[in-house]
């Protein structure tokens, strides 16, 4: 049984085999898609399983190994055209960003500007690194006992070499800086080199080190970026930009088994593009229950809107904020009440129309929020009970294996449409926070009749999955097939919404009010 | 602990040879935490003033910078009213070749150059770009009131 959380994402090997539309999207490495792997089973599915969906991006999992030869092929491939070190070259690469071409252009441009941003500026001292000294006074700790043993980078400034160690293993485990460590002079931009590193760095911390190196890497190239799930070392690279985000939805799946959007490495959030999913969750945060509270108990001022809750006495309210006065029955300006106090009978009066309009306006604004917060949040329940559900039925599928006298490979329906739930609620839930923003045209149309066949053929399948166990062995075709059905669904929604987003097609409302 | 050498010939020093218009006097008890007094430089809007402050030295000193602040009310762009500093060599710049004599000398310094452009009291730093003259009035003002005892 896998963790919790590679359990919602995970995509294991094992049920490519039962699930073809799922492989389509299992793109663990989209060179190796390749027609053919399929092969054998359920024919019908094999064109969805052979094209890249309109959704899907291209993207390719690194390994730390990965990660590691780049840099030293980029490395390597640059010191050449310098003529210089290596280590020397890897400074100036991290200072350049990684970005060879204006490296070595500006380099040849003016090379001794660029050694001296590096930290690497021509230096009057040519002492070796490591010298013992006598009558040597360490600037750190002042102590001056002779003979002592120094050390300096090429900027000459010289400490004893206990307080240079201290120095750089205190930036290393405080501050996780590797690369761009400079010298422990005032004001000195001399960067501390590769191999005096490797002299400084104490062995329980080569690691971490090496580690902290190989991520300036990833950090400074916008297409690499680390998967963001606990404990995992995989790097993702994509070639999507910040700028592209409002047309594409980048969904990478890791290695891992984690899926996460490369553009804001939220969790996957297929439809919805990340600024109204980023939008949506702010809003989710500060005022879903908030909200329904208000909705129910509440009305506001009808003069400045600020909420009310009458919590005792008669209908005559004076806001605190505004200081107006108004009727809490007919929601109408209090002075035009006369005489009939706390017995409003003026129900048709103009004034309290409008500002019943106005109340009904906002109200609307607060119910239709609602409908779609409580749908997204249904799924995101769901979603946990179908889990839970599996979490037994997996335990069953062991007695139905001894039982039904069935092999493992027979039982594996489960697991697929256990994930093919998981995976269709996390895109159904996504698509209510994409709804909420959608303007109304016949896009939404089309959109709304997609997510509702989505959401029923999810359901009905949630439905054969809650059945006991000892049924379960009759409806493996019927489960398989509904398995298949909502895979389809799923993929048929994220394309369609995927191109319209690409062509910019879908309209959004501006601010929050669907109005 | 044992008081490193580093802190002791610092003391030593700065009770020699103390920087004019600054001075640092470790407490008796804690031989890390010291009593500052700074003179408002000539030509500042603190000038006549004796502002105090505390420094203390952290237990990884020189590897951190002093922690530092002022006791004396002041109104100042870059310091925020629990008397906070906000000075790169008290932070990012910091580098263990600076000691407390050149660290309460940047402090001076700020005072003789406000900088409002990176404030740490959002409202005086606006005050300051805003209407200058009535910034350094106030500034003056609490001299007067807060740094003459």
């Amino acid at each position: 049984m896998e963790s919790e959380d590679d359990f919602n994402s995970a995509r294991s090997t094992d049920d490519e085999m039962m699930d073809d539309v799922e492989s389509g999207y299992s793109d663990d490495d989209f060179d190796d898609l390749e027609i053919g792997e399929e092969e054998g089973f359920d024919a019908h599915d094999k064109i969805t399983a052979t094209q890249k969906q309109s959704y899907e991006v291209e993207f390719k999992v690194w390994t730390p190994k990965d990660i590691d030869e780049a840099q030293l092929r980029l490395i390597n491939e640059v010191k050449d055209v310098l003529g210089q070190s290596p280590e020397a070259t890897a400074i100036l690469l991290r200072y350049s960003r990684w970005n060879r071409e204006k490296l070595i252009e500006q380099y040849m441009d003016n090379q001794a500007a660029v050694l001296e941003g590096a930290g690497l500026g021509e230096s009057n001292s040519t002492e070796a690194r490591v010298q013992t000294l006598t009558g040597f006074t360490c600037d750190i700790c002042c102590d001056d006992t002779s003979p002592m043993t120094t050390f300096a980078i090429k900027c000459g400034h010289r400490f004893c070499i206990d307080c240079y160690k201290t120095y750089v293993n205190a930036k290393v485990t405080d501050e996780a800086e590797a690369a761009r460590i400079k010298c422990p002079a005032d004001q000195c931009n001399r960067i501390v080199d590769n191999k005096s590193m490797e002299l400084l760095v104490p062995d329980n911390l080569t690691d971490r080190y090496h580690e902290l190196l190989v991520r300036t890497y990833v950090d400074d190239l916008e297409n690499l970026k680390w998967c963001p799930a606990p404990n995992c070392e995989f790097a993702i690279q994509c070639k999507v930009k910040a700028k592209e985000l409002k047309k594409v939805v980048p969904t990478v799946h890791c290695d891992c088994g984690h899926d996460f959007c490369f553009g804001c490495a939220y969790n996957d959030h297929l439809p919805a593009p990340c600024d109204l999913v980023k939008k949506w969750v702010k809003k989710c945060e500060d005022d879903s229950e908030t909200a329904n509270w208000i909705s129910a108990n509440t009305k506001e001022c009808p003069k400045c809107a600020s909420t009310i809750e009458k919590n005792g006495g008669c209908n005559h309210m004076t806001c605190r904020k505004c200081k107006h006065e108004f009727c809490w029955m007919c929601m109408g300006v209090w002075s035009e009440h006369g005489t009939s106090w706390y017995n409003c009978n003026r129900f048709e009066e103009k004034s309290g129309t409008e500002a019943r309009d106005a109340q009904a306006k906002s109200r609307q604004s607060l119910e239709r929020y609602l409908h779609y917060y409580n749908r997204y949040a249904n799924h995101e329940q769901s979603a946990k009970l179908d889990k839970d559900i599996y979490v037994k039925t997996e335990k069953k599928m062991t007695q139905l294996q001894n039982h039904a006298q069935l092999s493992w490979i027979e039982v594996q329906f489960l697991d697929s449409a256990s994930k093919a739930l998981q995976r269709c609620r996390q895109t159904l839930k996504w698509t209510y926070a994409f709804a909420f923003y959608l303007e109304r045209n016949n896009l939404t149309e089309i959109f709304e009749d997609n997510q509702k066949d989505l959401e029923m053929a999810v359901e009905n399948l949630s439905e054969l999955f809650e059945k006991p166990t000892d049924q379960l062995e009759k409806m493996k075709v019927e489960m398989m097939d509904k398995t298949a059905y909502c895979n389809k669904r799923r993929i048929i929604l994220l394309n369609d919404t995927a191109d319209n987003l690409r062509k910019s097609r879908h309209a959004f409302w501006s601010n929050d009010l669907g109005a | 602990m044992a008081l490193p050498k580093r802190i002791i010939k610092e003391t030593e020093r700065l009770m020699a040879e103390p920087v004019p218009g600054i001075s640092a006097v470790p407490h008796d008890d804690n031989l890390r935490y010291f009593d500052v007094t700074i003179d408002g430089p000539t030509q500042s809007p603190y000038e006549g003033g004796t502002f105090k402050l505390e420094l203390f030295l952290p237990d990884d000193y020189p590897m951190t910078p002093p922690k530092v602040r002022f006791l004396t009310k002041i109104y100042h762009p870059n310091i925020d009213r629990l008397g906070r500093i906000c000075l790169d060599v008290l932070k990012g710049n910091w580098s263990p070749a600076l000691q407390i004599r050149t660290i309460l000398l940047s402090i001076q310094a700020l005072l003789g150059a406000p900088n409002p452009d990176d404030p740490l009291a959002n409202d005086v730093a606006q005050q300051w770009k805003e209407d200058q003259n009535t910034a350094i009035a106030t500034a003056k003002e609490w001299t007067e009131k807060y740094a003459k005892a």
